[in-house]
């Protein structure tokens, strides 16, 4: 069984169908790029993803012992966080709230995780500093860490790159590739960028309102679809 | 100096302005840092000109005050955030539509009932002499609910102020939360309103987490920082108040401009020491 499961899903916002008709799944160790224009229904897709947004019709299903709220999820940052005041581990140590339950505190081991996954990204000496204070790769690192404080299984990054230069992006995406492999955890990235996306990704799902392509990268780089993407990205 | 402490305080009215005004500091400032993070400072203005029309209202109808401002505040309370969280009218916008238009209400009810007396004043900027038994009592239950939220829901708190859509997706209720801070917030402002004044109540929500953010850097350090600052500040203000016989609200809130000052000179020098 896959780890996600999408079943002829459709999503959209008050009687207006933004995709329909998607079917993919995501198993263990994958690597899969969402990839498409602005209003593709990239986000759409993720928020129904993650629950936020009940999809219209068919079925999400999640298996593999993979829970809806044990998604590694790393969100677009929003504007409340760029004065917050909070140390790095308190913003990473918040990703444990799900195996929190009702219990108020966070025990030993939850402390322990957090340090075990700044340590992984390199951000364990600025555990103390404040979140505001961070240049945006490690404020990218430090949400990163969060994240895979909240999963075991999956990773969901919606467009993590944007606004990083071009050496921090390099850098990320190398972070991203080690954990697919040597952790195993399965990495859903949404992105613009499409060319960076076939050199990671072990499979690409196209979407255009519907789905234009999903299968391995290697396929995608044949098909007809994905050559016109990206030829037109080389001609940019 | 010890002898005006023990005056002030052999006066009943003295002792339940300070302990209501202390536990409604408390709350408020709590609450605030919340609030003033995810951008609703407002809110705390939007509903004490609520609460305004509301009082006018009861002192029409000639009924107990807060019989008729908690329900009505609570009540706007849920619909500013139902407002904002639904997008069609934005949440500033939402705030001044829903304040202007309550504190036009009330206007209208003092005028064909009462007409402009001290009592309106009062509301509008506050008495120490507003404070009842019943008052103390409500606020001894409000600053426990808060306290008792912050204590046991403090990292999920923190989780929804720092960024909702993450808190969401691991499973935390944002929706419940946020209205449970509304709601609280609502009758904090209730509770101080008639003596920090309908126009002033909203610097106890605003000015203690400010004041925190200019030096504190973690999230735990802000809270209780606030919390401090605000009670300190309120207590030095209805002192100032009953010593220069000034009113109440607006000495509470000469003393939190004086705080918020101090902790920005003091920001200001440790980010220059800093090099930043």
């Amino acid at each position: 069984m896959a780890l996600i499961k999408c079943e002829n899903v459709s999503i959209g916002y008050e009687g207006q169908t933004v995709v329909k008709d998607l079917n993919f799944e995501i198993s263990t160790g994958d690597y899969l790029c969402i990839v498409g224009e602005n209003g593709s229904g990239k986000s759409t897709l993720v928020k129904s993803i993650l629950g936020l947004k009940a999809v219209e019709s068919g079925a999400i299903l999640f298996g593999d012992g993979l829970k809806q709220n044990e998604i590694g999820y790393l969100p677009q940052q929003t504007d409340v966080q760029k004065d917050f005041p909070a140390s790095v581990y308190e913003v990473v140590l918040s990703g444990r709230l799900n195996s929190r339950g009702f219990r108020p505190f966070y025990t030993a081991a939850d402390k322990q995780q957090a340090y075990e996954k700044m340590e992984i990204l390199g951000i364990r000496d600025l555990a103390r500093q404040c979140f505001r204070d961070l240049s945006g790769g490690q404020k990218q690192r430090a949400l990163l860490a969060r994240a895979l404080c909240a999963t075991k299984k999956l990773l969901l990054l919606d467009e993590p790159v944007t606004g990083l230069d071009p050496i921090v992006t390099a850098e990320f995406y190398q972070l991203i590739r080690r954990i697919n492999r040597e952790s195993g955890i399965a990495v859903v990235m949404v992105s613009h960028d499409i060319e960076s996306a076939v050199e990671d990704a072990s499979h690409i799902l196209h979407l255009q309102e519907k789905v234009l392509f999903f299968g391995t990268a290697e396929d995608y780089r044949k098909s007809r679809i994905g050559k016109t993407f990206l030829g037109g990205g080389q001609n940019a | 100096m010890l002898d005006t402490l023990f005056h002030m305080l052999s006066y009943p009215f003295m002792v339940r302005a300070f302990a209501v005004g202390t536990l409604v500091a408390l709350c408020s400032a709590l609450l605030g840092v919340s609030l003033v993070l995810k951008r609703y400072s407002m809110i705390g203005d939007g509903l004490s000109h609520v609460g305004f029309g509301a009082l006018a209202l009861a002192a029409a109808l000639n009924v107990a005050p807060l019989t008729v401002a908690i329900p009505v505040v609570v009540v706007a309370a849920v619909l500013l955030l139902r407002i904002s969280g639904g997008s069609r009218i934005k949440g500033d916008s939402a705030i001044a539509l829903i304040s202007t238009s309550s504190l036009a209400v009330g206007v209208m009810v003092i005028s064909v009932t009462t007409g402009m007396n001290t009592d309106v004043y009062n509301y509008m900027f506050g008495s120490i002499l507003a404070m009842s038994e019943e008052d103390v009592r409500l606020s001894v239950l409000l600053s426990v609910i808060v306290l008792v939220l912050f204590f046991f829901f403090y990292q999920k708190i923190f989780a929804i102020t720092f960024d909702e859509t993450f808190a969401q997706a691991t499973g935390v209720r944002a929706g419940l939360y946020n209205t449970l801070i509304a709601v609280l917030t609502a009758v904090t402002i209730v509770l101080g309103m008639r003596m920090m004044g309908a126009l002033l109540i909203s610097s106890l929500i605003i000015f203690p987490a400010l004041t925190s953010m200019r030096v504190c850097r973690t999230f735990k350090s802000v809270i209780v920082n606030s919390a401090a600052v605000s009670v300190v500040c309120l207590v030095v203000g209805i002192t100032v108040s009953y010593v220069c016989a000034t009113p109440a609200g607006a000495s509470v809130v000469m003393v939190n401009i004086a705080a918020l000052c101090v902790y920005a000179l003091v920001g200001a020098l440790r980010n220059r020491r800093g090099g930043k």
